[in-house]
């Protein structure tokens, strides 16, 4: 069962991978990195499969999609939010990193936590509740159906909004 | 039934009446990527299936946050966007030409009423033309340079009246902004477009109005816009006005003229403070530049406190012109050799130091006062080091004195 690693609000991408490593399209390579200002012993607790949860604002910052891809390849099954900062939020659907905005989540750090991604709920096994996500617009939901936009854009060539 | 400014832009891209909530796709009058956003661009743009960009006119391509290319690394990554923009033959703003939004200003990339996308989180700055431009990441970047369009949720808008005419001696608008951005928290304009109004706001310079606009990436905006009574470019262009009775998500006013010298100390933009409170704090590295508050008004300020003086023992102070064009302008007027004599270090137009990837990595426990627009945890590339964030004439009179000083009138 994934567990939960809760940080606090406002996390920004500067904590999430430092600039300094960016610059590479060997993504695999930024894995390494993640979290490293925010939380140095990230590595030794975390497992892949494990759920990043968060307060308001995660991914507030720069624009950069290596944030997104820096979680998503080190094994972050999904992220979990009050809410979102904008550029990341859409990044990480672009990337097919699952997140989910439940603005009112007790989550506490090593909860339980159940995902039901294709309903928006997750299960807090460990508290025995469970949340609603924020519904996303279609066009969100069918990016994040196809795994990312590059798929969408593969498969539509252009966006569908109805 | 009336419009913001952002509702205006974006209706008339879409042809149709927008209001914020609305869903639309929008065609695109302009997108860039830089040497952090462009390479995943381009490797996202080709598994698309894209061969050629949508409008290789529209399309831009600069190498600034790590120019000159600091290892191999990068300088594999700066050829590729080359052959890339050899490739489309699409514009290539190589090392040397500066920092992406200034040179997207500077060579008229973007006028007003454009949507303007660029892979860099503070494309916002071109709302001081009266525009619509937001950042986006790369693979969003790509869908642009694929299809010319991007979808989005129009904006609901939060109205800034900057009031008063004439502002205090030693601010300016890296001033105002820290105010808004403290009153408006790092996430209160989240999903938003923050919309500039008022008689103060009507009195800056295309220059100054960038400062406004810049910054509200700090407050988690999509978008920051503003109205454009005493804009003066060197085009005709047709204004965009919000209706009066337009409606806003929040209304913040501001006596503009009471503000006093601001700073935002480690480690958010929003933990703003007055300068005097902070005063005698001890500095060792003192930066200028960036698209915040790196142009030829702001050189100036921090020339006009340095002129015929010396900086503190201890102290080293970075300067990195915004653009090519602003370090040609303070070549001639004196302005860089004036830095250069009072004991700054001019280096190459671009970042800088200000995304960490090199040309000055402070060092442990240093505290650095900056005119950048971020003082996160580790920005400049050290965990270690503390970032205060102030306008250009605290940096420089902080630098002269060593230790943050309020900036006096000359």
């Amino acid at each position: 069962m994934p567990l939960a690693h809760v940080y606090g609000h406002n996390i920004d991408t500067d904590r999430i991978i430092p600039g300094k490593y960016t610059k590479t399209l060997d993504l695999t390579s930024l894995a390494a990195h993640v979290m490293e200002d925010l939380d140095p012993g990230f590595h030794q607790k975390f497992k892949v499969g494990d759920i990043i949860v968060a307060g308001d604002n995660f991914g507030c910052g720069s624009s950069r999609e290596q944030a997104p891809i820096a979680l998503k390849t080190a094994g972050v099954a999904v992220v979990i939010a009050h809410y979102f900062a904008r550029i990341f939020f859409r990044n990480a659907i672009n990337i097919g990193l699952p997140v989910l905005e439940i603005p009112n989540h007790t989550i506490q750090n090593g909860d339980q936590l159940h995902i039901d991604l294709s309903n928006g709920i997750v299960t807090n096994i460990t508290q025995n509740i469970s949340y609603n996500a924020t519904k996303l617009p279609k066009v969100m939901l069918d990016i994040m159906e196809e795994g990312g936009l590059v798929n969408y854009l593969k498969k539509h060539k252009d966006y569908i909004l109805a | 039934m009336a419009q913001t400014i952002a509702e205006k832009i974006l209706s008339k891209h879409s042809g149709k009446n927008l209001y914020a909530g609305d869903l639309c796709i929008v065609p695109v009058d302009g997108c860039m990527a830089t040497d952090t956003t462009a390479p995943l661009a381009i490797k996202s743009f080709k598994e698309m299936g894209g061969i050629t960009v949508h409008d290789k006119n529209k399309f831009h391509l600069i190498i600034d946050h790590a120019a000159p290319a600091p290892n191999e690394r990068i300088a594999n990554l700066h050829n590729l966007m080359r052959e890339f923009a050899a490739e489309q033959d699409s514009a290539l703003y190589d090392i040397g030409s500066g920092i992406c939004h200034q040179v997207m200003v500077d060579h008229q990339k973007v006028k007003p009423g454009d949507i303007f996308m660029g892979a860099d989180s503070h494309t916002p700055t071109y709302g001081a033309l009266n525009a619509f431009a937001c950042g986006v990441g790369s693979t969003d970047l790509a869908a642009v340079m694929l299809t010319g369009k991007i979808w989005l949720k129009v904006p609901q808008s939060i109205k800034v009246i900057l009031h008063g005419k004439k502002l205090q001696p030693g601010v300016s608008a890296k001033d105002l902004v820290l105010e808004v951005v403290k009153q408006l928290t790092i996430s209160g304009a989240t999903y938003q477009s923050v919309e500039y109004h008022g008689e103060a706001v009507a009195a800056l310079s295309l220059s100054q109005r960038m400062v406004l606009c810049n910054m509200v990436a700090e407050m988690g905006a999509k978008t920051g816009i503003v109205s454009p009574e005493g804009l003066e470019l060197p085009y005709e262009f047709t204004p965009t006005y919000a209706d009066a009775d337009a409606v806003y998500s929040r209304v913040i006013e501001i006596d503009a003229a009471a503000i006093l010298p601001k700073i935002a100390i480690p480690n958010s933009p929003d933990n703003v403070h007055e300068v005097r409170a902070w005063v005698g704090t001890k500095i060792s590295y003192a930066f200028i530049g960036t698209c915040t508050n790196g142009r030829l008004d702001d050189l100036q300020a921090a020339a006009a406190i340095l002129k015929g003086k010396q900086i503190a023992k201890g102290v080293r102070m970075i300067i990195a012109p915004a653009s090519k064009q602003v370090l040609i302008e303070g070549l001639k007027d004196g302005t860089i050799q004036t830095l250069i004599e009072a004991g700054a270090t001019i280096i190459n137009s671009g970042c800088g130091p200000c995304v960490g990837s090199h040309e000055g990595v402070p060092g442990d426990g240093e505290s650095v006062i900056s005119a950048a627009n971020r003082n996160f945890k580790g920005r400049m590339g050290n965990p270690n080091a503390k970032i205060y964030l102030a306008s250009p004439a605290t940096v420089a009179i902080s630098a002269l004195m060593g230790e943050i000083t309020e900036p006096i009138t000359q």
